[in-house]
């Protein structure tokens, strides 16, 4: 009983610092850049952009091929981000977006046919068959990738709902 | 010398890993689509197999053995398997990523190819010395990668043939492979 456990235990120890040490040598060196870019965007590799997920669309946007407005979960927030981080100028009156926003459920609507939470890439709708299902915030990217799929269109998009949680003061503006 | 070279024929040909054993069937029809991913899958499967063969044997023979814990052989074997599996990803990401790119997913899934597994068991069943098993576990991947190579040949030839509506993509896949399997059958004919 002791030796099984105390072999597979140096076992196991042996094996890892083994292959951490091999991780150190062969560790292969990303663009630092992208890897930045991947960092702020949603991460729910939805695809809205045409890419495959979000480090196809973080290496588009360093290499020049994509515009940094190609994110629509991302929001104007994400493009000044992105803006910011990059060094462009980027015209953010363009983009019609009155602040980020997240899917919401209609309880009058859903009869809990469970096809939107098939295609929640983060998980974050919640319910069973024929339960009416909701959408947990903080889970929520905004990626819309639901909104089509509800067939009693119970699915919309509001602005993000402000609780006790979230509140932040407005920072002070100019008269 | 002979016997070296009957152990390899045996085990490439007569005893096929993929087409008489029926192990190892994922990547067979998962990285067949072109002959560069193919020698590139069959390449990394025989650097794991040689090297989970070898630890393999060492740690029934050193470890599990004198210490009597044959019950415990799967569970180690395939920790050991997991980390040689592991350390080729690596090695292959850091040294070629064009060939990482072309495998994808079915470079960490060696890890559950039940060949491998399959391999290192098969060695401890018939008691095999070191240099036996490391020789079963050579001879295994030279049959893998062989089937690997004609299939991936001959479905790039399919790609291009006119085939019925009903059998394009998968189903023809798999009639072409019964067919190399009973092609591959006639070795059993030659009596090694």
């Amino acid at each position: 009983m002791i030796a099984a456990i105390l072999s597979l235990t140096v076992l196991g120890a042996i094996l890892g610092i083994a292959l951490g040490i091999a991780n150190k040598f062969l560790k292969v060196e990303g663009n630092p850049i992208v890897d930045e870019l991947v960092d702020l965007m949603p991460g729910s590799n939805c695809g809205q952009c045409g890419y495959p997920g979000c480090v196809g669309a973080a290496e588009a946007i360093v290499a020049g091929t994509a515009p940094a407005t190609c994110c629509p979960p991302g929001g104007k927030a994400l493009v000044s981000a992105i803006a910011a981080k990059l060094g462009l100028t980027v015209d953010l009156s363009a983009l019609g977006d009155d602040g980020p926003k997240i899917a919401t459920v209609a309880e009058e609507l859903c009869i809990g046919c469970c096809r939107c939470a098939r295609v929640c890439p983060t998980d974050a709708i919640l319910g069973g068959p024929k339960q009416i299902h909701n959408v947990f915030r903080e889970a929520c990217t905004g990626c819309e990738a639901c909104i089509e799929k509800c067939p009693t269109e119970a699915l919309v998009m509001k602005p993000v709902p402000v609780t006790l949680q979230h509140w932040v003061m407005p920072k002070p503006r100019l008269a | 010398m002979s016997e070296i070279l009957l152990l390899l024929l045996s085990t490439a040909l007569v005893n096929n890993v993929v087409l008489i054993k029926f192990l190892g069937l994922c990547p067979v029809m998962g990285v067949s689509k072109s002959v560069d991913s193919a020698f590139g899958m069959g390449l990394a499967t025989t650097f794991v197999l040689m090297l989970a063969s070898a630890a393999s044997w060492m740690l029934d023979n050193w470890l599990l053995q004198p210490l009597g814990l044959g019950y415990l052989r799967i569970l180690t074997f395939i920790l050991v398997i997991a980390s040689v599996v592991q350390f080729t990803e690596m090695f292959v990401k850091k040294t070629s990523p064009g060939l990482y790119q072309s495998l994808g997913i079915y470079l960490p899934l060696i890890t559950t190819n039940c060949a491998v597994l399959g391999v290192a068991l098969l060695n401890v069943q018939q008691e095999f010395s070191l240099f036996k098993s490391l020789l079963y576990g050579f001879g295994s991947a030279l049959g893998f990668t062989l089937v690997l190579l004609i299939f991936a040949g001959l479905r790039e030839r399919v790609a291009l043939a006119r085939v019925p509506a009903a059998f394009a993509g998968a189903p023809v896949a798999f009639i072409t492979i019964s067919l190399l399997a009973l092609a591959f059958m006639g070795f059993s004919g030659l009596n090694v």
